[in-house]
C-alpha cells in the first residue's frame, strides 16, 4: 500500500519564512555537481516505468519524505530517496536492500533481502504525458474571479497551501490535463481544464507585502467561483 | 570507505546510488548504457542554448515572436525543440513596465527542452520559499536590482505548464546578428533572476 502524505509537507514551502537568503547564480554551476546526481537522475526517471507508476508518483513519493530526507541531500538526493519509495511501494526491491548492499559494497556485511513478488499498481495511462482533450467546455473564463479551495484531505495536491482561501483572477484557459490529487495514488486520470490564476500580492500576504502580481495554475477542481 | 558502515547509518549517496544501481542492473531491471544516455543528454545536448536560440530568434523576426507568444509550444518545436518536461509552453515577455520571474515552489518543475535541467539557485528552498512572498527582495539579494517603477509579476509552475521568460533586448545591440545574439542571452535571464546586457 502506497504511503500518503498529508496535503501539505515539507515539499509545500511557497511564502513559509525561515529558508535565509536567496543564493548568487554561479553561471559554471554544472548540470551534476558530482557523479552519483546524474546516476541518481537516470536512475529515478527509469524507476517510474520499472515500479508502473507515473510522474505525479514520483512527485508524491518525494513529498511524503520527512524533512531531513527532503532536504539533506540535496535535490537528487530526495529523486534518490523519492524513487527508492516507488521502487519499494511496487515491490520492485525489498525495503532494507539497498541499504544492505551499501554496506556489503563499503566493506562490511549485512543480509540483503530476497527480490520479492513484484506487485504494481492497476495504473494504465489513457495517452502519454498529462496533456488530454475534453469534450465539455471549461468552467471559468478569462477575467472570472475565483477562489482557490481549502485543501485539508490527505494526499498527493498541487493547490500550494499559501493560496489556499484566497481570490483571483482567471488570466489563461490552460489545455485540460490529468488531474495529480487522483493520478498519484492510481484512482483515476480525472482530465480536467487548468486555469492560471492570478492573485494580486496583498490578497495573499497582507498589506503590508510587497506590491507584485502572483500567477499559477489552478486544476478545475481546486477552484470555486467568486464573481 | 571503513566496513563500520551500518544500515542504520546515513549512506553517503554516492556509494547509495551505486547501491541501487548495481541492484538493478544486476536482475537485469536497468540497463547502465540508458542510463549514460539521459546522463549525456542533458550534460551536453539539451541546455539553455536552446532557449538563447528562441530568445534570439524572437529578437530579430517579429513573426516569429509573435507565434511564440500565441502558442510557445509550437513555435518552440518548429526550432526542433521539446520532449519531456516541455508539453505545453507559455512564453511571458518582459517589457519596460513588467518584469516576469518564474519558480516552482512545490518541486522544480522547469522546463527541460529549451533550458535544460534546473540550476542549484532554482532548487534552494530560500528562491522556491520566498519569490512568492517578496520577489523584489529576494532578485535584488541575487543581483538584479529592479526600478522602483517596474511591476513584478511570478509565474508559479504547478501544473505541467511550462513557464519561460523572453527577456528584454538590451541596447546597443541593433546590429548584432541572431547568432551574436544568441551568446548573449543568459540561463537566468529566462529564468527572470537576470537582464541580459550589451557586451
Amino acid at each position: 500500500m502506497t504511503a500518503i502524505q498529508a496535503a501539505s509537507g515539507i515539499a509545500d514551502m511557497g511564502g513559509v519564512d525561515g529558508w535565509g537568503r536567496a543564493p548568487r547564480p554561479d553561471p559554471a554551476d554544472p548540470v551534476f555537481k558530482e557523479p552519483w546526481e546524474g546516476r541518481a537522475f537516470a536512475l529515478s526517471l527509469l524507476s517510474m516505468r520499472l515500479s508502473g507508476t507515473n510522474l505525479d508518483a514520483f512527485r508524491h513519493a518525494m513529498n511524503r519524505l520527512d524533512r531531513d530526507h527532503y532536504i539533506d541531500d540535496g535535490y537528487y538526493g530526495r529523486w534518490l530517496y523519492g524513487a527508492e519509495n516507488l521502487l519499494t511501494d511496487s515491490q520492485i526491491i525489498a525495503p532494507g536492500t539497498v541499504e544492505a548492499r551499501a554496506v556489503n559494497l563499503s566493506g562490511g556485511t549485512a543480509e540483503e533481502p530476497p527480490a520479492p513478488v513484484p506487485n504494481k499498481p492497476p495504473y494504465a495511462p489513457t495517452a502519454a504525458g498529462s496533456i488530454r482533450t475534453l469534450e465539455r467546455a471549461p468552467r471559468f473564463a478569462v477575467g472570472q474571479r475565483v477562489r482557490a479551495k481549502i485543501q485539508s484531505a490527505p494526499g498527493h495536491t498541487r493547490l500550494q497551501a499559501y493560496t489556499q482561501g484566497h481570490v483571483g483572477t482567471v488570466s489563461i484557459v490552460e489545455p485540460p490535463q490529468v488531474l495529480p490529487d487522483t493520478h498519484a495514488h492510481f484512482i483515476a486520470e480525472n482530465a480536467q481544464w487548468v486555469y492560471t490564476v492570478r492573485f494580486d500580492s496583498h490578497e495573499l500576504f497582507g498589506p503590508e507585502a510587497e506590491t507584485f502580481t502572483l500567477n499559477t495554475d489552478m486544476y478545475e477542481d481546486y477552484l470555486e467561483d467568486a464573481s | 570507505m571503513t566496513s563500520e558502515l551500518s544500515v542504520n547509518d546515513h549512506i553517503p549517496m554516492a556509494l547509495r546510488t551505486e547501491a541501487l544501481e548495481q541492484i538493478l542492473v544486476e536482475r537485469g531491471l536497468v540497463d547502465p548504457k540508458v542510463m549514460d544516455t539521459f546522463i549525456k543528454t542533458y550534460e551536453t545536448d539539451v541546455g539553455p542554448l536552446n532557449g538563447a536560440k528562441v530568445v534570439a530568434k524572437a529578437w530579430t523576426d517579429p513573426e516569429f515572436k509573435g507565434r511564440l507568444l500565441t502558442n510557445g509550444t509550437t513555435a518552440v518545436a518548429e526550432l526542433g525543440f521539446k520532449g519531456p518536461q516541455g508539453e505545453h509552453i507559455v512564453v511571458v515577455e518582459n517589457t519596460d513596465e513588467v518584469h516576469n520571474v518564474v519558480v516552482c515552489t512545490l518541486c522544480s518543475c522547469y522546463p527541460w527542452p529549451l533550458l535544460g535541467l534546473p540550476p542549484s539557485w532554482y532548487k534552494d528552498p530560500a528562491y522556491r520559499s520566498r519569490v512568492v512572498k517578496e520577489p523584489r527582495t529576494v532578485l535584488s539579494e541575487m543581483g538584479l536590482d529592479l526600478p522602483a517603477e517596474r511591476e513584478i509579476t511570478v509565474w508559479d509552475s504547478s501544473s505541467e505548464v511550462r513557464f519561460f521568460v523572453l527577456p528584454q533586448r538590451p541596447p546597443g545591440t541593433e546590429g548584432m546578428s541572431e547568432e551574436q545574439l544568441t551568446e548573449l542571452v543568459s540561463r537566468d535571464s529566462m529564468v527572470g533572476v537576470a537582464v541580459v546586457t550589451a557586451p
